[in-house]
């Protein structure tokens, strides 16, 4: 599904990925780890289409075409959904007009006509459900004056909402305390079946207790440098990333 | 011969036309010698800094109005708002038109001032009423006076709670010369009444004329006024809106300004408070691309004490155009336990789009809250890649971005199908089909 070969990108004149490679197939939940600014959250707003990151090498591939021209609209029509690390505040608009919006115009990407009131109305409810969140919640600004919490469980909301083929997790477990981060990982595994995949970026292992990785990667100055199965995030915990310096 | 010099020449022949033992005739005379010593305001004025007349006074005009314009509903409807009842005071070329208005003497009296000119029962509410919150050193205010003849009249008795809305609606055919065009309108709401006003000026064909509107507004004691002017029209024209509001004890007067269109719009917005417990509401919403400039000069006289002013106006300019903010509060020294607030916010697109944002407080009164605020900004970057990230694309992301950061003056807008029009002429200058439930 998604095939990264040899990406290395830079913003305002500094390399931060240099050459990275990754291959996640439908199905899948892959988890990156890595010290702070190694390059995970770079990773995730390239994947997305954020302009401000150029990429001068290598390219993203996802359902096999090359993205790397894509704007961010474009890319979330092919089904890539991104929940921010620090989601925006965006006061007057609410979260319904917002995810109304953001559905119709990708349906109209598609060729296909706005979803009647009725059909979203009832999606939003379950959905809303599912996040275990307040309806009055639906008719707040977006993320204005949310609590961190209510600000991530609001992206996996939009996730559940947007049904992408691949969704990308930036440092979701955040700011939750435990009750939350349970809530959320909670809807991510009930979005997650066999024709989808999820790529989760952390810093921490006790979110991997909840959405179960079948791969673990490491990043370290903009390179993946060791890959493995979730045992190599457990071991991470543990001694950290010292380790991997030295091997490297 | 300047400009200037025809409106005082005109002056005579006007003269003829109008019936000059009127009460208000001295009024019409006095206001044109002011006019004549202070001339047209220039950059020189400090409230003109930022907005030139210059060459809109450089042309030539004609004065005497189109008697027969051939106009029919057709051509006019889609100017008002046509899904709910509503009183309709309709001028074409500055002339009353019967057929196209619906105007009533039924328990209040929703008419044209030159029918409350001529008639003798409306001669004391005129003698109490005319011209006496106008300030006398604006010479644009003088011209309008010293022309008065025709506009809208609305007097609504005490207690009366009329369910309808009127809509003032002037139109500019262009078939001529240019025209310029001075409406007089004069609203008195009489204590615990109320009435809603929707304004519109409106050219049907492209070009350079120019309307000097006066509205004087009288707000007796506990009465609600909700005034809406909509100003969306056509590329070349110049409107100067010169709007005075003068309230009494327990009153509440909200203006909302949309200023959408238009070559040259000048809003002049004043308060004046006459009694204790007064809350005025001035919104304003300025969209504006191309060459296109619209100045908001607003002044809110507290005058008596435990006075509430609320002042919010968001402006988005695209392309070269300017807009001008400059908000005077005054506060009288008896004036304690006032509250008042002023915003302004503005975003820019286009690196040659500009903003000029004077707030202007002058505080004489020891116990009060007075709050100013002031952005000029750009759009929110991350903002916008949020929204694209979500499968909005750029142009329905900026729209998106625009109307929650104007939401706030389109959310107090209380009639619902004005909200859906001015909702409808957003999405249409935003070159987007998007539906906005707000």
């Amino acid at each position: 599904m998604l095939e990264i070969d040899n990406l290395h990108c830079k913003i305002d004149d500094k390399s931060i990925l240099k050459g990275i490679n990754l291959k996640i197939k439908k199905g899948e939940i892959h988890a990156i780890m890595g010290p702070n600014g190694s390059g995970k959250s770079t990773l995730a707003n390239v994947i997305s289409g954020h302009e401000d990151y150029q990429v001068t090498k290598g390219s993203i591939y996802f359902d096999d075409k090359e993205i790397n021209d894509l704007s961010a609209d474009e890319r979330a029509h092919e089904g890539v959904f991104m929940s921010f690390q620090y989601p925006v505040e965006i006061p007057g608009v609410t979260v319904t007009n917002f995810i109304k919006t953001a559905i119709n115009e990708t349906r109209k990407s598609k060729g296909l006509d706005d979803m009647s009131s009725s059909e979203m109305l009832k999606k939003i409810r379950e959905k809303a459900n599912l996040l275990d969140m307040d309806s009055n919640f639906l008719s707040r600004s977006l993320n204005e004056g949310f609590s961190g919490g209510e600000k991530k469980r609001n992206e996996i909301f939009q996730m559940a909402m947007m049904e992408p083929k691949l969704a990308v997790l930036d440092e979701t477990d955040s700011g939750l305390d435990i009750d939350a981060l349970k809530i959320v990982a909670n809807g991510v595994m009930k979005c997650s079946n066999d024709e989808n995949a999820v790529l989760v970026i952390t810093h921490y292992q006790r979110l991997l207790d909840y959405i179960v990785p079948d791969k673990v990667h490491v990043i370290m100055d903009g390179k993946v440098v060791k890959s493995g199965n979730k045992d190599l995030a457990k071991k991470i915990e543990v001694v950290g990333y010292d380790w991997l310096k030295k091997s490297k | 011969m300047s400009f200037q010099d025809k409106l005082l020449d005109s002056f005579i022949a006007f003269e003829q036309e109008i019936d000059l033992q009127s009460p208000v005739h001295v009024y019409r005379k006095n206001a044109l010698k002011r006019f004549e010593n202070k001339g047209f305001p220039t950059k020189k004025d400090e409230q003109w800094k930022y907005t030139s007349l210059k060459s809109i006074i450089q042309r030539d005009y004609n004065l005497s109005v189109n008697r027969n314009p051939n106009i029919e509903l057709k051509d006019i409807k889609k100017y008002s708002i046509n899904d709910i009842d509503s009183f309709k005071i309709v001028f074409v070329d500055g002339v009353f038109n019967p057929f196209l208005s619906n105007t009533t003497h039924d328990g209040m009296d929703i008419c044209v001032l030159s029918a409350a000119l001529s008639k003798s029962k409306y001669k004391k509410t005129i003698s109490k009423y005319f011209n006496k919150i106008v300030p006398d050193d604006e010479s644009l205010a003088s011209l309008n006076t010293s022309y008065t003849q025709e506009g809208a009249y609305i007097y609504i008795p005490k207690s009366v709670l009329p369910e309808d809305p009127v809509q003032i609606l002037h139109f500019s055919t262009g078939k001529n010369k240019p025209l310029w065009l001075q409406p007089r309108n004069i609203i008195i709401v009489e204590e615990n009444a109320r009435v809603e006003i929707i304004e519109r000026h409106q050219s049907l064909k492209s070009h350079t004329g120019l309307t000097n509107s006066l509205t004087e507004i009288y707000a007796e004691k506990n009465s609600f006024i909700d005034y809406y002017k909509i100003q969306n029209d056509l590329e070349s024209s110049n409107l100067i809106d010169n709007t005075f509001i003068d309230q009494k004890r327990d009153s509440n007067v909200r203006v909302h300004t949309f200023s959408f269109g238009g070559k040259l719009t000048r809003n002049n917005l004043n308060f004046y408070h006459k009694g204790e417990n007064i809350q005025s509401t001035l919104k304003g919403l300025t969209i504006l691309e191309g060459d296109q400039h619209v100045d908001h000069n607003t002044l809110v006289n507290h005058a008596q004490p435990n006075c509430e002013s609320h002042q919010d106006y968001k402006g988005i300019f695209s392309e070269r155009s300017v807009g001008v903010f400059n908000g005077k509060i005054l506060v009288d020294q008896i004036a304690q336990k006032t509250n008042a607030f002023q915003q302004n916010n503005n975003i820019l697109i286009d690196n040659k789009a500009k903003v000029n944002s004077k707030p202007q407080l002058e505080i004489f009164a020891d116990d009060v809250k007075c709050s100013h605020g002031c952005t000029i900004g750009q759009l929110n970057k991350e903002a916008l890649f949020y929204l694209k990230s979500r499968g909005i694309p750029e142009k329905e992301a900026i729209a998106l971005l625009t109307y929650g950061f104007a939401n706030n003056v389109l959310k107090s807008v209380n009639i619902p199908s004005l909200k859906k029009r001015i909702n409808s002429l957003i999405s249409k200058k935003l070159g987007v089909s998007l539906g906005f439930d707000l």
